[in-house]
Parts: C-alpha cells; sequence; structure tokens
C-alpha cells in the first residue's frame, strides 16, 4: 500500500508538472493574437512585445501619434489632423476672430466679420500637410489599433486604446471568436454621460478587484505605487474570460487616457513649429484656415464638449497591426526600420515568443519534466525494494501455488502483474490526486489570474511539441497528449522495476520452499 | 494406476559428496486404493511424495501414472500433469493467508485446464462442513477447520492421485479422527486413489494396506 502511494506521490507530481508545461505552453502562443505586428518605439524587440501582447515587463518609450496615422486609411488620417487643426484655430487664431468681431459689434457685422477671417485664414496653403493622402502604410493594413501604456490599477496595467481593440479585433486558436461582455458594453468614443472616460476590465481584474458595471476607477501613473491621477473612469463593461492577457488588465478610452495630467505632450512654440517641416507637423500650430468639419458619429462629442488632445501632443506606445495579408508582415519590419530612421521598430510577435519560448521556458520546462521522471523512477524502485523484500516471505506462497501446478510462468506473471498493478493503481491515484488539485476553485483561479488559462479537473496537458524534434519516436509522442503517455511508461517501469522479485519467484525451489 | 520402478533420488551433499535417500525397485497403487506409507523422521516419506508429484525431479526410474510416464516429462509437462491428475495434503495445511477459505479451494483448481468450479469449490466446502465460513480467512478459522479446506483444496481438481503428508500431525487428537474420516470418504466419494504418508500407528491401523517405507526403500539411511 505504501508502495502504490508512493507512486501515487510521484504520477502526482508529473501530472502537476505537465499540467503547469501545458498551462506555460498554451500562455505563450497557441492562441492567435489576432494581429500579427507591432510597431512601437525602437528599443528592445522582447520587451516591446511584453509590454503590448502580455502587459509585463517595464514600459517602453513612446512614438508620435503621427506615425500611429501613417498605418490608418486617408479618411481616418485627414479627419485627425482635421481635428488638430481646428483645435490651433480654437488655441491660436480664435483670438484674432474674436477681435475682428469686437472692433465691428453687432450681430451682423459681427458674423461678417468672422466669415471674412476664417477666408483669411483659408487663404493659407496647408496642402503641404497632405490631409488627403493616406498613411504611407495604409495600404497594407487591414487593422491598426493603438495602444498607451503606463498607467496601473493596483498591479494591473492600464491600456489606453480605442473601441476597436474589442469591436475589430478577435482571439481564439483560429482568432475567430469575438470579445463578448459578462456585463456591461464596450466603451465608446465619446459617451453623452461618461464624456471620454469609460472604461473596459478584464475577467480578472473584476473578479479580484470585485468590480461591477458602474464602478469609477482611476489609475496610478507610472507604477502600481505611483501617484494617482485624479481623472475617474467609469467602467461601462467586464469582459468574458478568454484565456488572454486581455484577462488581467484594464482598458480606458485612449482620448480620455490623453487627457489625464501628464499625458499630453507640451504644445511646440510657434518659432519651433515653424521651423519643422511637413511631417513635423506642428507647422500648422502656425494657424490658417478652418478646416473642413469633421465627419458626425455618433460617438464623437457635440460641439463645446471639452476637446480631444490635438494630434502633435499625443503619443503612442505600441500600435497593433493586422497586415492585409500574411505576406506583407514579412517585409515590413525591415520597411519600417528604414523608414523610421531609428524611431520606431516593427516586430513579429509570435517570432519574439516562440524565441522566448524556446530559450528560457523549454529548457525549464524539459529540466522539470526530466526532475519527475526521476521522481517516478525513485517510486518505481520503491516499489522493487518492497516487492522483492516480500519475496522472502512469499516464497511459500509461491511454492504452494507450484505445488498446485502453477507454472514457472505463472508466478513469474503474478509477480509482475502485482507490479503493474501497483505501479498503474497508484498511477490512477496520482492522476486523480493532482487533477483534483487542479480542480480546487484556489488553483483554477489563481492559475486564470496569472496566465489566462482555464484548468479544471478534466484539463489534459497538451502534447510537448518539443520532443518531436526528438529521433525515430520524436514524431509520435511529439504528437500524443503526456498523459497519455503516462499508461504505458507506468506499465513499462513497473515491468522493470517487477522483473527482478518475478525472476526470484521464477527460481523459487518449491521442495524447500514447502516447508512440509 | 501408479507404478513407480527402479526409481532413485539422491541429493549432492555440500562437501560435493552424493547422499543416496531413495532407491525404490518396485511399487505401484491402484485405482481408487487407499494406503498407508508409514516410517519414523528422515526416511524419506516427503521426498517420494514429492518425486511422486512431480515437484522433484528423480534421478532414474519410471514413474507412471495412469500409463503416462512422468518421470520423462519437461518441468512445465510436470507442472500441468500436478494440476489435472494430483491432490495434495499438506502437514501445514499450507493455504494462502491472504485468500479466504473458497479463494483456497478455488485456487486448487485454478491451474487445471477446464476444471474451474466455483459450485464445485462451493460444494466441497460444504462436504468438508464449513460452507458458513466460506469468506473467512485462514487465520479466523480453527487448526481442524483450517485441514479440512486443505483437503477440500486438494480434492477440488478432481484428482486421480491423493497424496497426504502427515496430515493429522498438526490437529489436535479430537479432530484427528474427523480429518482422517474426510479424506477417505471424499476419495471412495471419488473413486481417487490415495497415499497417507504417517507415522501414527492409530492411524495406520484403519487400512487395509499399510507399507513401510523402510521396506520399500532399499536406501534405508536416516536422512531427508
Amino acid at each position: 500500500m505504501l508502495t502504490a502511494l508512493s507512486m501515487a506521490l510521484g504520477v502526482m507530481l508529473v501530472v502537476l508538472v505537465l499540467a503547469i508545461h501545458g498551462v506555460v505552453a498554451e500562455s505563450f502562443g497557441t492562441w492567435n493574437l489576432g494581429y500579427n505586428l507591432i510597431v512601437g518605439a525602437k528599443g528592445g524587440s522582447l520587451q516591446l512585445t511584453l509590454n503590448s501582447v502580455y502587459y509585463l515587463s517595464r514600459p517602453v518609450e513612446n512614438i508620435s501619434y503621427e506615425y500611429y496615422l501613417e498605418f490608418v486609411g486617408a479618411e481616418e488620417r485627414s479627419r485627425a489632423l482635421q481635428h488638430s487643426i481646428r483645435s490651433h484655430i480654437h488655441d491660436a487664431q480664435w483670438d484674432t476672430i474674436e477681435a475682428t468681431m469686437s472692433a465691428f459689434p453687432g450681430d451682423g457685422l459681427g458674423s461678417l466679420a468672422g466669415a471674412l477671417a476664417t477666408d483669411t485664414l483659408r487663404a493659407q496653403d496647408y496642402s503641404e500637410l497632405d490631409l488627403d493622402r493616406g498613411g504611407k502604410f495604409g495600404q497594407f493594413t487591414a487593422l491598426a489599433i493603438p495602444l498607451c501604456l503606463g498607467d496601473y490599477y493596483g498591479q494591473f496595467r492600464v491600456v489606453g486604446t480605442t473601441p476597436d481593440l474589442f469591436g475589430k479585433l478577435t482571439y481564439g486558436p483560429s482568432a475567430d471568436r469575438p470579445y463578448e461582455f459578462t456585463a456591461g458594453r464596450n466603451f465608446k468614443h465619446w459617451d453623452e454621460e461618461h464624456s471620454y472616460f469609460e472604461a473596459v476590465v478584464g475577467s480578472t481584474v473584476a473578479r479580484e478587484k470585485k468590480l461591477s458595471v458602474g464602478d469609477e476607477i482611476a489609475s496610478t501613473h507610472g507604477d502600481p505605487e505611483g501617484e494617482g491621477h485624479g481623472q475617474k473612469f467609469t467602467l461601462v463593461g467586464i469582459l468574458k474570460p478568454t484565456g488572454t492577457p486581455n484577462d488581467r488588465a484594464v482598458f480606458i478610452n485612449m482620448e480620455g487616457f490623453y487627457l489625464m495630467e501628464d499625458h499630453a505632450l507640451d504644445p511646440p512654440k510657434e518659432d519651433e513649429a515653424s521651423a519643422e517641416d511637413a511631417s513635423g507637423f506642428a507647422g500648422m500650430a502656425g494657424g490658417f484656415v478652418e478646416p473642413e468639419p469633421e465627419d458626425e458619429h455618433d460617438d464623437e462629442p457635440p460641439t463645446g464638449e471639452k476637446e480631444r488632445l490635438p494630434v502633435e501632443q499625443r503619443q503612442v506606445t505600441a500600435i497593433l497591426l493586422r497586415t492585409v495579408n500574411p505576406m506583407v508582415a514579412v517585409g515590413m519590419p525591415r520597411t519600417i526600420a528604414r523608414d523610421a530612421q531609428g524611431r520606431a521598430q516593427c516586430v513579429m510577435p509570435i517570432r519574439e515568443i516562440n524565441g522566448l519560448f524556446v530559450i528560457f521556458v523549454s529548457p525549464i520546462q524539459r529540466a522539470l519534466l526530466g526532475i519527475t521522471a526521476l521522481v517516478c523512477l525513485v517510486s518505481g524502485i520503491s516499489i522493487l525494494v518492497s516487492i522483492y523484500n516480500s519475496m522472502s516471505d512469499r516464497k511459500h506462497e509461491i511454492a504452494v501455488m507450484r505445488a498446485l501446478g502453477a507454472s514457472r510462468g505463472t508466478v513469474m506473471t503474478v509477480i509482475l502483474l502485482e507490479s503493474v498493478l501497483l505501479s498503474v493503481g497508484g498511477g490512477a491515484l496520482g492522476w486523480i490526486g493532482a487533477h483534483s488539485v487542479m480542480a480546487l476553485p484556489a488553483v483554477s483561479h489563481a492559475v486564470e489570474g496569472r496566465t489566462g488559462v482555464p484548468i479544471g479537473f478534466l484539463s489534459f496537458a497538451p502534447p510537448i511539441e518539443t520532443l518531436i524534434e526528438y529521433p525515430i519516436i520524436g514524431p509520435i509522442i511529439g504528437n500524443i497528449p503526456p498523459e497519455l503517455m503516462l499508461i504505458p511508461a507506468l506499465i513499462a517501469l513497473a515491468v522493470a522495476v517487477g522483473f527482478l522479485p518475478a525472476m526470484a519467484a521464477y527460481r523459487t525451489d518449491v521442495a524447500k520452499s514447502l516447508g512440509s | 494406476m501408479l507404478q513407480l520402478e527402479n526409481l532413485k533420488k539422491s541429493y549432492r551433499e555440500p562437501d560435493g559428496g552424493i547422499l543416496p535417500v531413495l532407491d525404490v525397485p518396485n511399487f505401484a497403487v491402484v485405482e481408487g486404493e487407499q494406503m498407508v506409507l508409514l516410517g519414523r523422521s528422515g526416511c524419506g516419506k516427503t521426498t517420494l511424495l514429492h518425486v511422486i508429484a512431480g515437484l522433484s525431479r528423480a534421478d532414474t526410474g519410471l514413474i507412471k501414472l495412469d500409463g503416462y510416464d512422468i518421470s520423462g516429462l519437461s518441468e512445465a509437462g510436470r507442472d500441468r500433469y500436478r494440476a489435472a491428475k494430483l491432490g495434495y495434503v499438506f502437514q501445514t495445511f499450507n493455504l494462502l493467508a491472504g485468500f479466504s477459505a473458497l479463494e483456497n479451494v478455488q485456487l486448487g483448481m485454478t491451474f487445471a485446464r477446464g476444471k474451474y468450479q466455483v459450485a464445485r469449490a462451493k460444494e466441497l466446502l460444504d462436504r468438508v462442513g464449513l460452507s458458513d465460513r466460506a469468506h473467512h480467512k485462514p487465520n479466523a478459522l480453527s487448526v481442524g477447520q483450517q485441514q479440512r479446506v486443505a483437503v477440500a483444496r486438494a480434492l477440488a481438481n478432481q484428482p486421480r492421485l491423493l497424496l497426504a503428508d502427515e496430515p493429522t500431525a498438526n490437529v489436535d487428537p479430537a479432530n484427528q479422527q474427523n480429518t482422517i474420516d474426510l479424506i477417505r470418504q471424499t476419495c471412495s466419494d471419488e473413486k481417487i486413489a490415495l497415499i497417507l504418508v504417517t507415522h501414527a500407528t492409530e492411524v495406520s491401523d484403519q487400512f487395509d494396506r499399510v507399507d513401510r517405507l523402510e521396506e520399500i526403500n532399499q536406501v534405508g539411511v536416516t536422512s531427508h
């Protein structure tokens, strides 16, 4: 019984390690991200990936919003730029218009003066901004979602982004699952009730922070213990569990993110601005005509609402890109490196994740598997010792069976069967024990919370694909769930360790051992 | 039915010498016959039974049961012969402690091809008066009851020959006669030949045929 228990503990350990192995493998990329490139500031490609995909590691530098606009179509780019132009008219030229109007008091003359002033501004040529063109990479981009990182809500990352993250991006092994909400809805660009200050949280955040729709949350700047922002966001939606890092993050409207203190860049000075070229964009700060009115959207603010930040005061940490086809993605990193001239980089997150997995995670997993295999071997040896030690007591029983007609082969088989039963029975006990541990609410919630991978009693470790590289048996064992391999492995171990006592049984001298 | 001719058996001693134990020129038992082998301790009674049962191999000589030569069989062949044709009642019962009375009886028919019948095991236990103890382990049975289980087990495979090695040696006097009666009656019922080894004259006196081993065995040495 003790030997079976020893084997049960060994197998329990193996199954738990396999489960950890599976959780790590799954959290490191069996799911499809829904995008294939990340653009961010020049620096470590792995750090950019960890930041943007897993919301881990220290925040990276930012890139300009204008650069983000190079990845969108003409309409969106034009709208963003026109918004900035209009905001500059408000800031810089409105004084001129007001002065003109005040020089000619009275409704009729005042209006006329305003019209004259805007005509004057329109006369200036802003063609250098090239408002009508699409972003340089817009034609290659099916989807571009900006991320603004740097704030925290407790230990969870706050991600400033657009509603497209949950509206247009999908996830899952085939990237075909839309994001859904257990409560509430996606945040909007602008909402009549909450303005720009709406937030959505992942399932883990909602559970751990005990949040519900309608709650107000405020982020801290820079790190979890950083200074708190005064601005509060209203929680309008809680995501259903996705098994992705999004379960562990807070998502706020990017427009609201920019309007928080310390999140806007200082506006460029006029003399600096005039020195900039068109790509520097700040040239528009010189002021000119009133642009075409922005398209009306349901979620756009009506006139008079607090204004969104102009383009030149915005930055993004990363841009998640889905290219129009996978082949485009292959050349994009090099193209962007050349185009950005050191200001930005483009990485393929899957490649980074795989690299990380191969370099760091796989060796640790293999070491763990090796250790647990040794534990099983030790358990097997304890079965050998136990059966072998009992052989002296059992020689008499074996002799009786032989006297009753059992052959040497029969008694040998009986001993081997006993060893197999101890191993497989102990193994089954260990399997049940390990899966019971995995099914404990405290364990399953903790694993799902930290890795995004749901586990339960019937969660089986996935095949260990790295085993495929081994010759001959690699293609077989690399494609079979490792827990299934435990059954033949335990039987083989039992036969191996049972062989010695079985041979002792085989060689038992019946006449001497009967003692009659 | 059983015939031994020029049977010789010896053991190798630690110093390399040869110690003759058995030299039986001729010995025979007819079908259904019940006989006693009488002999003092160490005269080779158990060795003779082991050789007849095929547990030990004779150096030379012929052992025939129902006309078949057993002495020439391989070990596996002797195992099959033992399982099919022989019953053995041991002096120390040799019941398996981890098995119930019924399971011990069933064990007696397990190794004989085509003879496994739970109903017969139950019937035998009933015949030896232990049907109400069928599921008791040996340590929960009295010595007399244990011996009765051992007798039932020896008969389980419907043998042609029953070897009983001092079956009453460890049984209290009150149960000795019951055990002998039980063995003789069941052997008589099932037409089983019986060779009963004993050194107790009160047992041997009940049999028509009593052979003294010292007279059969030409070695006459007192060892084993």
